[in-house]
């Protein structure tokens, strides 16, 4: 079994107007492994989230997934990502059942109403599937974008801060959903503020500071302290 | 090569206005003002230029991405707007001795207006969008979008201002015949579009230098 | 074909959110109200002056309209980041152009056949024969209209100073389907067939295709990233 990363950072360089926000960022994962990305307020973590996204192009350096180029080859990359974003993608006015069906025939797959059903009952929301999602709490809208997410079984899962803003149950059912993504072999890269339970499902920690990364460890049995400690030493001393 | 080019473009503009006010003749009923049309005329066909080369960089930019067409490409537009606001401000001198107002609506006049207005516009475009690929690109979309428009714009308001209403102003620029009006106005307009030459180079060069300084 | 799906799907999605929040129809049709009140007060008394400036009245009632309608064509997907969603579509994103530019002609279409009802009750204007010509027209200029509106909305959508830049860019591009709606209007209402005003018909096709086929080219690059 190949054990080439799927998701291959190298160098990236980003800069906007005249401020270089990530400076050579290289960065490795595979198959079935979570990576969290921590870092400080406009340390870059969701720039270079965009661009592996291909929202972004590098200015220089490369960024491959399943060996194809982001920048080069945005349209290769795109079914294979799953974007669990800030905004939810989710259209106020249109019921859970119809959101999903949208993104679903935009993203190019068929969007049969029994498949619709089951990724509505994989998230927990089979008995709003008709209710408008302006009705929603955040949490469930963000269970709604997990959802658009899995139709597509993507191949990379790229989270800006998913458990922002979900109580205790919506984080372990969160905790559980991403656990199961990664057994099926789909490769996370996961932005995060906290160093709390959240990086729970991390296999490795990466911290992002000066431009670079400045931190790049395997979590193991590193407790939330552990990980306070470790990163004030490192985004600190970059910075 | 752009310092030989500005030299060039100096000489042709001296000599232009030589000839301007030395061999071309006093026009007989318009007086000396009329000697505006020797910049007038230049500097709109100039403008004209300009506004091909913009469409012409654009399709390059969008189908290479190279900087450089954008940067010929921006600069275009600009030194364009200029000549043609310049065109129309020397129109405008000359019409109001010689017609005795500073606009009116004939169809040259109103298409030349629209010109000016579209390009403003590009330029607009250009100045609000922070990030120069993006600018680039949208703005290439803009020239390509503005170019096919004006044999629309043409027609459009040609058909507006002839069809069941004759003209009834006297054409600017009438320059039928004599030799002694007609050198004078070339070598004008060989002056304007070397300047328009001379002020892109200068200024895409520039422009790219900005650019990779920042990279 | 996928294409097609996608571009319906667009289609459906922003004619189905339209008529739940009916927040843009709710706007247009305030401000054709508000338009008619205005042109009554100013030229309602004076028949005469009102039939010789009404092709220009309804048309700018209708550009008015149409700035209004398209400015907003891709608010609705700032919400929520949807845009990203439209942005990392795979695909063709033209089909998204399509579906885009079918909402909204059906959008301005209704706007525009609810301001013309509105002056031809309230000013007592006899469309009588000029009726099929005038339909001819109007769907010409609007599908002229929407064609680039569509185009520029979706390129100064995440700009700053939007609502300026749009019109900004528009309007000096549409003058020529400006100046054809008008005049051909002015034609048929004064009772000259559509023949007679054969040559802006032929000028707003030739400037709808041109503007469909350059944003259909066009629109992958102005969604890309």
């Amino acid at each position: 079994m190949s054990v080439e990363p799927v998701v291959r950072i190298i160098g990236v360089r980003k800069v906007f107007g005249l401020v270089a926000v990530l400076d050579s960022v290289s960065l490795d994962i595979r198959a079935g492994e979570a990576v969290a990305l921590l870092g400080a307020n406009g340390a870059g973590k969701t720039t270079l989230l965009k661009i592996l996204a291909t929202l972004l192009r590098p200015t220089r350096g490369a960024a491959t997934i399943a060996g194809h180029d982001v920048a080069r080859a945005p349209e290769a990359v795109r079914p294979l990502l799953g974007v669990v974003a800030h905004g939810a993608w989710v259209y106020d006015d249109l019921t859970a059942r119809e959101n999903l069906r949208f993104w679903a025939t935009v993203g190019g797959l068929d969007a049969y109403a029994d498949d619709l059903t089951v990724a509505l009952a994989g998230v927990g929301l089979e008995r709003v599937a008709d209710a408008r999602v302006r009705t929603f709490s955040a949490g469930m809208k963000r269970r709604l974008s997990l959802a658009r997410v899995m139709l597509a079984r993507p191949r990379v899962l790229l989270l800006d801060e998913p458990f922002a803003g979900l109580d205790q149950r919506a984080r372990k059912w969160l905790e559980g959903r991403l656990e199961a993504m990664k057994a099926a072999g789909a490769a996370l890269l996961m932005v995060t503020h906290s160093f709390g339970r959240e990086l729970g499902i991390a296999d490795r920690l990466a911290v992002l500071a000066g431009g670079r990364i400045a931190l790049d460890t395997a979590r193991g049995t590193l407790g939330p302290d552990d990980v306070q400690r470790l990163y004030a030493a490192h985004a600190e001393e970059s910075a | 090569m752009v310092k030989t080019l500005g030299w060039l473009t100096a000489a042709a503009l001296a000599a232009g206005l030589v000839m301007a006010f030395g061999v071309a003749p006093r026009e007989v009923t318009q007086g000396n003002v009329q000697r505006i049309m020797y910049v007038h005329v230049p500097l709109i066909l100039a403008s004209y230029v300009a506004f091909v080369v913009l469409a012409v960089a654009s399709l390059v930019y969008l189908v290479r991405r190279d900087p450089a067409a954008d940067g010929v490409a921006h600069a275009s537009g600009e030194v364009g707007v200029m000549f043609v606001g310049l065109g129309i401000a020397t129109g405008s001198i000359w019409g109001k001795p010689t017609w005795g107002t500073w606009w009116t609506w004939d169809a040259r006049l109103t298409s030349v207006a629209i010109l000016f207005v579209m390009y403003l516009g590009y330029l607009l475009l250009r100045g609000t969008i922070d990030d120069p690929e993006r600018a680039a690109r949208y703005c290439a979309v803009l020239g390509i979008v503005a170019a096919l428009d004006i044999p629309l714009v043409h027609f459009s308001v040609y058909w507006w201002r002839t069809l069941h209403q004759p003209p009834s102003l006297m054409k600017p620029g009438g320059f039928t015949g004599s030799s002694s009006i007609l050198w004078p106005l070339l070598v004008n307009l060989l002056a304007f579009i070397l300047l328009y030459v001379y002020f892109v180079a200068r200024r895409a060069r520039l422009l790219r230098a900005q650019a990779e300084a920042i990279a | 074909m996928s294409y097609a799906r996608r571009a319906l799907a667009v289609a459906w999605k922003d004619l189905a959110v339209e008529r739940r929040s009916k927040e843009t129809l709710n706007a247009l049709v305030f401000f054709s109200l508000l338009l008619l009140f205005v042109f009554q007060f100013t030229l309602g008394g004076d028949r005469e002056r009102l039939a010789a400036v009404l092709p220009g009245v309804l048309w700018l009632g209708f550009v008015l309209s149409a700035l209004l309608a398209l400015g907003r064509t891709f608010l609705v997907e700032r919400e929520h980041d949807c845009w990203e969603g439209l942005l990392l579509a795979p695909g063709d994103k033209s089909a998204i152009y399509l579906g885009k530019l079918a909402g909204n002609l059906a959008l301005m279409l209704v706007v525009e056949a609810l301001v013309l009802g509105l002056f031809v009750v309230f000013f007592d204007i006899d469309l009588g024969r000029a009726l099929p010509g005038l339909l001819v027209v109007v769907l010409l200029g609007t599908l002229g209209l929407a064609a680039v509106g569509t185009l520029f909305a979706a390129m100064t959508a995440n700009v700053r100073a939007r609502e300026l830049l749009f019109p900004v860019l528009l309007l000096p591009v549409q003058i020529p389907v400006l100046l054809a709606t008008v005049k051909a209007t002015e034609a048929l209402l004064l009772g000259e067939p559509l023949g007679a005003v054969g040559h802006w018909v032929k000028l707003l096709l030739a400037a709808d295709v041109i503007y469909v086929v350059v944003s259909l080219l066009t629109f992958d690059v102005v969604l890309e990233a």
